[in-house]
């Protein structure tokens, strides 16, 4: 199974000329401005684009077509409506400049998803505008920043990563101008309370905390940690990744955040499109109602509105050209229309239901939990080093393996303290029959590794093409088609 | 249960595994006084029927106005095909190709889009696609400071004419790191960056400068000398392009007297194939040279072999990501707009070089149509009348904001009121025609605007209209 690449199949002259306009006068551009050599695009017909694409689509895993249970990133089935509604003719249509006159439906549904994820989350506010959740980080952070220098705190410069945080925690502090520092966790997965105790100070501007951690455990001492750092004079920003653990039952305004941003991909459902658009609207306490980003939609009365820096005159700003990814955002309004009120509570109890499920199979099959003690949020890690030390199997080998037995693999080596982990993240809206088919192609790799090492770590072998070489890749760079060097 | 499969027996036969009384027993580490009561602020659930009828009402509400207005955002038709494809779940519902083998669709088609958008912008390499065009304008300031070798100050010059969103958005992006952006003013006779304007920095530490072509009033810069600036005083040149423009224009790898080109080439890339969509979801393209490649932020996708030497294609330079580099990375990005650059390439497989041509050429006689409409009516006058792309400023007689409220109650969207941006230009309004518009859709604009310009009290019937077209609407 391979497909040669689009360049290959053109042909000089070929076009799909029903796609030209057909009134199309020459360009009336001076000689100065002018481009003399066209670019190199292909020459095909709409049939080899369709079946070229169509065919690439078909060596792709996917939500759709495989069970796809990456730690961190809740791949749960995207409802089919959210996309056909979102692009209803009028929506796509509608220009983002267009007067809020001729935009009342659409600014109702951002209005009403705005009210929603502030019940669901308990803060107080929510601009939507954050394209991806590391922009929703940065607006969190930048918010804190503004927040600490409007009360002319111009030393808290400091934010505090726990050491299994996710990599855009660190570098969106970076990005805002702060120091990272990092706390240490504790072996049962909780932060160490008196490492934490000693670092807060008066150059601490705020603490970025997922909960669930990344360790898939809850921070039971959560309203300790919260209670310290506001003491201390700074402020806790919440990490979205893992708001599915807990979505209706416990809410991370009433755990003491002062902000947090939402991956609208993971949670609540938007399709995650090959790595990209995701959304990262942002949730704000009191004191970070002025911060926000704008646009925000206001009403008065029955008429919406667009919010801008003249109603926010302390805003951080804009992230993006007009209104963020607004399109993933009525994706998300006509989710949480479906959910309503008793399906969203449901949401964490069948994700951890089915996390907590895979972790008793799994470990009754043999397979070492990293947190044997704890209970399992909507994910968990189980680490190889036994296979990796006495087979010489890692959990890259597990993972390509996995790939031969049609199940994507889970996350693998991250968080990165945990040894030769998967990260493992089933989301509410797979079968029993999955799971136990799941920890049945596991149980035969394991077997495997026993029996016949060299095949798990030569997998995989049913896909399209077998394990490739990256250090070829980052060495003898290939970024582009050049004609005549393929 | 919405979503949810699980059948009484599979919740009784899984919490008998788990060793747990119930479902709630799960969260028992969740301190109790934390734990949510009901969310009553939440509506109850619809059916998919229901959501269906609710958003169709709400989107015939907005209705399908007619679209002159474009302001970094553009109306272009979408063959068929593209979002068919992009739709399918393979490509919708797939997650970042990390796992490289089982993702050959997704990164085979990044890897024709950068070859692609290199090509298009006349550059070496691109990456797999950033948020939106200002977004990526930040980027590419933050990758400038980066990447140039001498300058240590991080001063940016920005022109006037630059789209006044994406300046904002670069201040956002960039206001924790030190980065200070000077303002070049425009010629007011031509409405472009005039080099004079730039020679009141020579010999200055200069880290950038940026160029937007066409420039946001839809004019083409003397880019060229721009560049030569740039270049001749040790900065560095970085290009916003509308990327159908380029289907005509000199691409800016050749910009300069010489054609040495600039050093970062950013910009949005919706005119590919994305539907205004009310904003987004979009993407940002950016290209580069070679040598800053280990500077870009985003990702990039490789050519590389398969341990029986058969390609494949991989991510590559992870090294510079914040999942590896934490704190020290090129940037927090972590998503690229991966399903909306699948549209793109798509677009172009389609259209091809020529077809993009024709878009373009289209376009921009639609806009010197309507242009030439609008003017003809009393109290509408041209403002800038150099060499343009599809934009044109006009200024009127009267507040632009009254007569875009009655264009829009017609249910007309007229353009862009630059007032609030440019208030030294008076009464102006920017707009937009794209090859979609005919004829009669300019015929039918003229005329609303023929009548609301003979109102003899603009401001009184602007608000009379304002009313009646918001009970209309309803």
């Amino acid at each position: 199974m391979s497909e040669p690449l689009i360049f290959e199949h053109s042909r000089p002259g070929r076009t799909a000329v029903v796609q030209h306009p057909s009134r199309a006068p020459s360009a009336d551009v001076p000689q100065q401005f002018r481009r003399t050599r066209p670019p190199a695009l292909p020459e095909v017909s709409e049939l080899q684009a369709v079946r070229h694409y169509t065919r690439l689509s078909q060596l792709n895993f996917s939500i759709d077509t495989h069970f796809y249970p990456l730690g961190s990133c809740t791949m749960k089935y995207n409802p089919r409506a959210c996309n056909q509604l979102a692009m209803l003719p009028e929506f796509l249509a509608r220009h983002p400049l267009a007067p809020a006159e001729l935009s009342q439906g659409f600014l109702a549904c951002l209005y009403e998803l705005q009210e929603m994820l502030k019940e669901v989350t308990g803060m107080r506010g929510v601009s939507l505008t954050p394209m991806a959740g590391a922009q929703g980080e940065f607006a969190g952070v930048a918010m804190i920043r503004a927040y600490h220098q409007a009360r002319g705190d111009h030393e808290r410069t400091e934010i505090i990563v726990p050491d299994a945080a996710h990599g855009t925690n660190p570098a969106t502090a970076t990005m805002c101008g702060c120091t990272v520092v990092e706390v240490e966790s504790l072996p049962n997965g909780d932060i160490d309370l008196e490492a934490l105790a000693r670092m807060v100070g008066p150059r601490t501007a705020g603490i970025m905390l997922t909960n669930p951690s990344t360790l898939g455990v809850f921070e039971r001492r959560i309203r300790e940690v919260a209670g310290l750092v506001h003491a201390a004079g700074g402020l806790l920003y919440y990490d979205g990744a893992n708001l599915n653990a807990i979505l209706g039952k416990v809410r991370p305004g009433d755990m003491g955040f002062d902000v947090i941003h939402m991956n609208l991909h993971k949670t609540f459902s938007t399709p995650h499109g090959g790595g990209g658009p995701g959304s990262g609207a942002v949730g704000v306490g009191e004191r970070l109602l002025p911060f926000m980003p704008v646009p925000l939609v206001g009403k008065e009365g029955d008429r919406y509105r667009w919010l801008d820096e003249r109603d926010l005159p302390q805003t951080i700003g804009r992230l993006s050209a007009f209104m963020g990814n607004a399109g993933v955002l009525l994706r998300a309004y006509v989710y949480m229309r479906m959910l309503g009120r008793a399906g969203m509570q449901r949401v964490a109890e069948y994700a951890t239901l089915n996390a907590n499920y895979l972790l008793a199979r799994l470990v009754q099959a043999g397979f070492e939990p990293a947190y044997p003690e704890r209970r399992a949020s909507h994910e968990f890690i189980i680490t190889l080093k036994r296979q990796a030390r006495e087979q010489d199997v890692t959990a890259m080998d597990f993972a390509k393996r996995l790939l031969d037995f049609g199940f994507h693999a889970p996350t693998t080596y991250f968080p990165l303290l945990v040894p030769e982990c998967l990260l493992i993240e089933p989301t509410e809206t797979e079968t029993k029959e999955t799971l136990d088919a799941f920890v049945d192609a596991l149980v035969a790799i394991q077997r495997e590794a026993e029996q016949d090492a060299a095949k798990v770590k030569g997998a995989p072998y049913t896909l399209p093409v077998r394990r490739l070489d990256d250090v070829r890749a980052a060495k003898q760079l290939d970024l582009a088609y050049v004609p005549g060097e393929h | 249960m919405p979503f949810i499969p699980h059948t009484e027996n599979d919740v009784k036969e899984m919490l008998a595994v788990i060793g747990a009384p119930s479902i709630e027993a799960l969260f028992d580490e969740i301190p109790a006084a934390l734990r949510t009561r009901a969310l009553t602020g939440l509506p109850e659930a619809l059916s998919e029927m229901e959501v269906t009828q609710l958003m169709e009402r709400r989107a015939a509400r907005d209705g399908r106005p007619l679209t002159f207005v474009g302001a970094g955002a553009y109306e272009h038709h979408i063959p068929a095909a593209v979002w068919a494809i992009v739709t399918r779940g393979e490509f919708y519902s797939a997650y970042t190709p990390y796992q490289a083998e089982a993702s050959q669709g997704t990164l085979q088609l990044l890897y024709e889009y950068q070859s692609m958008m290199a090509s298009l912008t006349g550059m070496e390499v691109s990456n797999a696609s950033l948020y939106d065009g200002a977004s990526a304008l930040a980027e590419a300031c933050l990758m400038a400071v980066r990447a140039h070798r001498k300058s240590r100050s991080a001063r940016i010059l920005v022109p006037a004419t630059l789209h006044p969103t994406y300046r904002q958005v670069a201040h956002t992006l960039t206001a924790g790191q030190r980065l200070s952006f000077d303002v070049l003013p425009y010629d007011p006779a031509t409405g472009t960056t005039q080099r004079a304007a730039l020679d009141a920095y020579a010999g200055e530490d200069i880290t950038a400068v940026v160029i937007q072509q066409p420039n946001f009033f839809g004019l083409l810069e003397d880019v060229d000398a721009l560049t030569d600036w740039a270049r001749a005083n040790g900065a560095m040149a970085i290009a916003v392009v509308n990327p159908l423009s380029l289907a005509i224009l000199k691409p800016p790898g050749e910009w300069g007297a010489q054609g040495a080109g600039v050093d970062i080439v950013v910009g949005d890339g919706q005119p590919l194939g994305v539907p205004l969509s009310s904003g987004g979801p979009y993407f940002g393209f950016m290209t580069t040279r070679r040598e800053h490649v280990r500077q870009m932020p985003g990702r990039l996708v490789g050519r590389t072999v398969d341990l029986q030497g058969k390609p494949g294609y991989t991510l590559t330079l992870q090294a510079r990501e914040q999942h590896i580099r934490r704190s020290k990375a090129t940037s927090n990005i972590c998503t690229n707009q991966g399903l909306l650059v699948t549209a793109a390439t798509i677009h172009m497989a389609l259209l091809g070089a020529a077809g993009l041509a024709r878009v373009a050429a289209a376009s921009q006689a639609r806009t010197r149509e309507l242009v030439e409409a609008l003017t003809a009516i009393d109290g509408v006058e041209l403002v800038f009348d150099g060499p343009r792309f599809h934009e044109a400023v006009l200024r009127l007689d009267r507040p632009v904001a009254g007569v875009l409220q009655a264009l829009a109650a017609r249910g007309i969207v007229g353009g862009y009121d630059l007032s609030a941006h440019y208030p030294e230009l008076g009464d102006t309004v920017l707009v937009c025609a794209t090859e979609t518009k005919t004829t009669e859709h300019i015929q039918a604009y003229a005329q609303a605007l023929r009548a609301i310009m003979a109102d003899a009290q603009p401001d009184a019937a602007a608000s009379r209209d304002a009313r009646s077209g918001s009970s209309a609407a309803k």
